[in-house]
């Protein structure tokens, strides 16, 4: 049994632990709805790369850091606020990937598994790439971490101190697209933006410092997999949508919590 | 004369189609205070952010010194409730180093005691001597202050433009100011400039305090010239909460207003 659920396992942990601190600053930055435009994207990437015949998960990285670059610069124009042109961008390319793959002759495509996730067919070679992933989102995070917290704070105030405002902002989008991208396998394209932006919210209530939220965050969402992929195993439940509500129930809990 | 730190030449900026500075002249020197004042929708605040480089001009130039710091005060910031942040932390943004150098910066500016606090939980007032704190921080060559004596009463102000020149003597930066009135920035500053979507009249503050075109914007108010000129002539001084502080010899040893004791 452990033979046939450590990689789900790891590879549930592994998106957990970035969904910390990149939940923290989709919250912060209210940017929930960006990153549902860029998992349905994901979704069009996955049967463009069934469609090319190459492989999905290149071609769902590659479909989701494009669609981000676009939004990062269409979302500078003023025409438009963000939510509609979001909202114009995430159900077209949903709608253009169910067609896509409805489309896809001789295949059996299972669509219920991109759209809520499929983590107990992960294997190990899923999992290996999904930490390789993880620790680069990680790596770079740490490295650019005053930075994006400095634009997430106040991009004027960043600016004038000298801070590249665009280029970080376009690279804390493409670390987005990464995460997303891989997150498609563990829960699915509709609800990756919970697993993001669940364990934040908890988070916040429990702690003072942006470093500490996110830290908090990526445990919440780590404890939520594992009870989430439990659940799952013993009541035969989906097992995203599973995680997801784990998550939720650890949410509530944290409501219990007296604020101070 | 040191080599200007900004100068702005010619520059016009247009915003959404409507012209909102035209042929602007500017320059700033290191050690110098200069206020831009002008009634509301004037440019001041477009002005200082073409400073600042927030806004780029639609034509003309402005050039800036290599390797130029810059504190900037805005008006005020709005920070996601959902960020937990505290006024420490939100100083550290700006610049690394000892908490010894945040918790100066914030003792200058008359609120220590904020240390600790969540940035969401201070009020107005508050919140803008918190920005004023990050922008000393970093020891600006330039330190620009939107709107400084917003909120702040008489004595608070006086406190106020007491430090900045005293900022100004210390650290030999240009301070530009943005002030909607005349009153009270008078004694504090070197050049004022008044603006109304062009430079109608520039000088110092006597000068521009007789200026015909001067009394046009501001109306026949602007002419009192006992509140116009208001110097220091009183026996104590005041910090940023309005709490006096007597001295016997008024200003032979001026008090470092933002470094009174607080609890």
């Amino acid at each position: 049994m452990i033979e046939l659920l450590l990689p789900p396992l790891l590879a549930g942990l592994a998106v957990a632990l970035v969904s910390g601190p990149m939940g923290g600053f989709v919250v912060w930055r209210r940017m929930a709805f960006f990153g549902d435009t860029l998992a349905h994207g994901a979704l069009l990437g996955a049967a463009l790369g069934l469609a090319a015949g190459i492989n999905l998960y290149l071609a769902v990285v590659a479909v989701s850091l494009a669609l981000a670059a676009v939004l990062t610069g269409l979302l500078h124009q003023r025409q438009l606020a963000s939510d509609t042109l979001l909202g114009i961008v995430a159900h077209t390319t949903l709608a253009l990937g169910v067609i896509a793959i409805s489309l896809q002759q001789g295949i059996q495509v299972d669509l219920f598994a991109y759209l809520f996730g499929d983590l107990l067919a992960v294997g190990w070679q899923d999992a290996a790439a999904l930490w390789v992933g993880a620790v680069l989102i990680l790596v770079l995070l740490v490295w650019q971490w005053r930075s994006l917290l400095s634009i997430t704070v106040s991009e004027e105030l960043a600016q004038v101190e000298g801070v590249a405002v665009a280029r970080t902002r376009l690279l804390l989008m493409l670390l987005l697209a990464l995460l997303i991208a891989g997150a498609i396998r563990t829960v699915g394209v509709l609800l990756i933006t919970s697993l993001l932006v669940i364990p934040a919210a908890s988070a916040r209530r429990l702690t003072h410092t942006p470093a500490q939220m996110a830290l908090v965050a990526s445990l919440l969402g780590s404890t939520a997999v594992v009870c989430g992929l439990a659940v799952s195993w013993y009541a035969d439940t989906p097992v995203g949508p599973s995680i997801v509500v784990a998550a939720s129930g650890l949410f509530v809990l944290t409501l219990l919590r007296r604020t101070r | 004369m040191s080599d200007p730190l900004i100068r702005v030449q010619s520059v016009s900026v247009t915003l959404g189609g409507n012209p909102v500075l035209s042929d602007i002249n500017l320059t700033l020197t290191p050690g110098r205070i200069t206020t831009l004042i002008g009634p509301n929708g004037a440019g001041k605040s477009t002005l200082a952010r073409l400073v600042l480089g927030l806004v780029t001009p639609d034509q003309g130039s402005v050039s800036r010194r290599r390797g130029l710091r810059v504190g900037y005060m805005p008006q005020h910031i709005k920070i996601d409730d959902s960020l937990p942040l505290t006024v420490d932390r939100f100083l550290w943004l700006a610049a690394t180093g000892p908490t010894a150098a945040r918790r100066q910066a914030l003792q200058r500016a008359g609120v220590a005691h904020l240390r600790r606090r969540a940035v969401q939980q201070l009020s107005g007032g508050e919140m803008q001597r918190v920005l004023l704190a990050r922008a000393l921080l970093r020891k600006p060559d330039l330190l620009v202050l939107d709107e400084p004596a917003q909120g702040v009463d008489v004595a608070g102000q006086n406190a106020l433009y007491g430090l900045l020149t005293q900022v100004r003597d210390e650290l030999g930066c240009a301070i530009l100011l943005i002030s909607h009135d005349l009153h009270l920035v008078m004694a504090a500053t070197d050049e004022v400039i008044c603006l109304q979507r062009h430079v109608c009249c520039s000088g110092t503050p006597e000068s521009v305090s007789r200026d015909p075109a001067y009394h046009e914007l501001f109306g026949p108010r602007a002419g009192t010239p006992n509140l116009a000129l208001y110097t220091h002539d009183h026996d104590h001084d005041h910090d940023l909460h309005g709490n006096a502080h007597h001295h016997d010899s008024p200003h032979a040893a001026p008090h470092p207003p933002g470094a009174c004791d607080h609890d």
